[in-house]
């Protein structure tokens, strides 16, 4: 079976600091991935990469097989592939419903097709339909977070990029969130999931990808791998346990 | 009485001003371009809808309906020939890319129209006026306000309700997040500007029939673009359209001062803005 989404040897560079060293990844249709790892191990670079935000080559991402490295972000998004991204990005000075609606502008404009409507977002987020006025500069962070959720659905993807969406979140928030990825993958749609708590990473993933300094240092099962293997990949050879 | 005669004059002014700054507010107030070929934008135009006019012996209306279009294209193409190369989070190389442009359009409607000042011949629409109480009320500056008032209305109900609208709201407040949800921020951007410089068609036309234009008036017409979106704030339709009526009322009343004073006092008004709510008067303070 082709991956929907696959990366093969990805190298990325800001400036003459090099992020990532030769990424493969691997993501299959309805599949949730964990990219985990400490900061500065390359998680949102790779998800950047990806998404067209930072200059790669053409066969390092590969699209349901298509080389797709480089393309621009607008075109990516019209191929399926949407992020939520770090720090959420939300267009300030908005609504709730104008930022959730230039989504819906753009999935419209672009003949995209996918079950995600306004109603079916309420359903998933009541606390959208209730703020719909409100400028997204007034929520609080776990609003936003849904906000962001909300409009990367509403660009009906097929791979959806979450990068560290439990960030400065409360706990109880953050588990409101991760509650809702189930019923988002129900729908088909493969996800690869940034996230720093192992614990939440393993939950919510069928895989997982464990990153150092700009590799790839672990793979497998998310239900199988320890906790003893999960804390060496994390802080290199010779240190201890989680 | 006289006073009130310089503020209804003062409005008639703000409505042309007003429509110098609606582009202004969409470039500079939206997309954050600096634009200093915006006055010489206007002047071109109408040096084209001049020619026009005595080429073919058009009237005010259908130069309006050829130079509106053409308008249109010219922003179209410069966005994508020259701004979209230099837009960006500085707003240093849209300036200094448009500050080049000004000067070479300004030497090449030299080279075309010589220095002399022309003007649209408005068949007699320029001398007609109402009475409207005790006041009389120029015909042209009444046509301008209600243009001006109708092209402020249409803008701003583009910006808020339209796809286009809210794509490009999205773009200015943060270009890449806009570029997650698929908007094409360049297209986006071309569209913005060559409604913008279509905006400054309208502008051309009337600014050639109640007064008259030399190549040289560019600069001039931008800086009055420039104050009545600082007044009004970044990024507000209507506050553009208010900041235009602060500007007209303020110059009015300075010439009914001293004749000398006039614009003067527009900037001294512009100045105690600047110092005094720096956000303008409807813009929102940054926190």
């Amino acid at each position: 079976m082709t991956a929907v989404l696959s990366t093969h040897g990805l190298l990325a560079r800001y400036g003459d600091f090099q992020a990532l060293y030769g990424i493969d990844i691997e993501l299959h249709q309805g599949e949730a991935v964990a990219l985990i790892g400490a900061n500065g191990a390359g998680k949102s670079t790779l998800l950047r990469s990806i998404m067209g935000l930072l200059p790669v080559g053409r066969e390092m991402v590969r699209l349901h097989g298509d080389p797709v490295g480089g393309t621009a972000t607008d075109r990516m998004v019209q191929k399926g592939v949407a992020i939520v991204p770090e720090g959420r990005r939300l267009f300030t000075g908005m609504s709730v419903e104008d930022n959730l609606r230039v989504a819906i502008d753009q999935a419209a404009r672009m003949g995209a097709k996918g079950g995600w409507t306004l109603p079916r977002l309420h359903q998933l987020f009541p606390i959208l339909k209730e703020k719909a006025r409100t400028q997204v500069q007034s929520l609080s962070g776990g609003q936003q977070q849904m906000v962001a959720i909300g409009r990367a659905l509403l660009c009906q993807p097929r791979v959806l990029l979450c990068d560290e969406i439990s960030l400065g979140l409360a706990p109880k928030v953050i588990r409101e969130i991760y509650a809702a990825l189930p019923e988002i993958r129900a729908t088909g749609t493969a996800m690869i999931v940034v996230e720093q708590d192992v614990g939440l990473a393993r939950t919510a993933s069928d895989r997982l990808y464990c990153m150092l300094e700009g590799r790839v240092t672990l793979t497998g099962r998310s239900a199988e791998i320890t906790r003893e293997q999960i804390g060496k990949a994390y802080f290199g050879a010779g240190h201890g346990v989680v | 009485m006289e006073w009130f005669d310089a503020l209804v004059q003062g409005i008639l002014l703000g409505g042309m001003y007003a429509q110098y700054a609606l582009g202004m507010a969409l470039m500079f107030g939206v997309m954050r371009i600096v634009n200093i070929s915006h006055g010489d934008l206007v002047i071109l135009l109408s040096l084209i809808g001049i020619s026009m006019a005595t080429a073919w012996g058009l009237g005010p209306l259908p130069v309006l309906i050829v130079l509106v279009p053409l308008a249109v294209l010219m922003g179209w193409v410069l966005q994508k020939a020259v701004l979209n190369r230099v837009v960006g989070s500085d707003p240093l190389p849209s300036l200094i890319a448009t500050f080049g442009l000004s000067i070479a359009l300004q030497n090449l409607m030299l080279q075309i129209w010589s220095a002399n000042s022309r003007s649209l011949p408005g068949h007699g629409i320029e001398s007609q006026s109402i009475e409207i109480g005790s006041v009389y009320v120029g015909l042209l500056p009444l046509i301008v306000l209600a243009v001006a008032t109708g092209l402020t209305w249409g803008l701003d109900l583009t910006l808020k309700r339209t796809r286009f609208g809210r794509a490009l709201r999205a773009a200015s407040a943060d270009v890449e997040a806009a570029a997650m949800t698929g908007i094409n921020p360049r297209a986006v951007y071309a569209m913005a500007t060559a409604a913008a410089v279509g905006i400054l068609g309208f502008a051309a036309v009337f600014q050639a029939l109640r007064s008259t234009v030399a190549p040289a008036d560019g600069p001039a017409q931008l800086i009055y673009a420039f104050e009545a979106v600082i007044i009004g704030g970044m990024g507000t339709v209507w506050g553009a359209f208010v900041g235009s009526m602060v500007l007209g009322i303020s110059q009015a009343i300075g010439f009914r001062i001293d004749p000398g004073f006039g614009v003067l006092a527009g900037h001294i008004v512009f100045l105690i803005v600047l110092a005094t709510r720096p956000q303008g008067l409807f813009g929102k303070a940054l926190s």
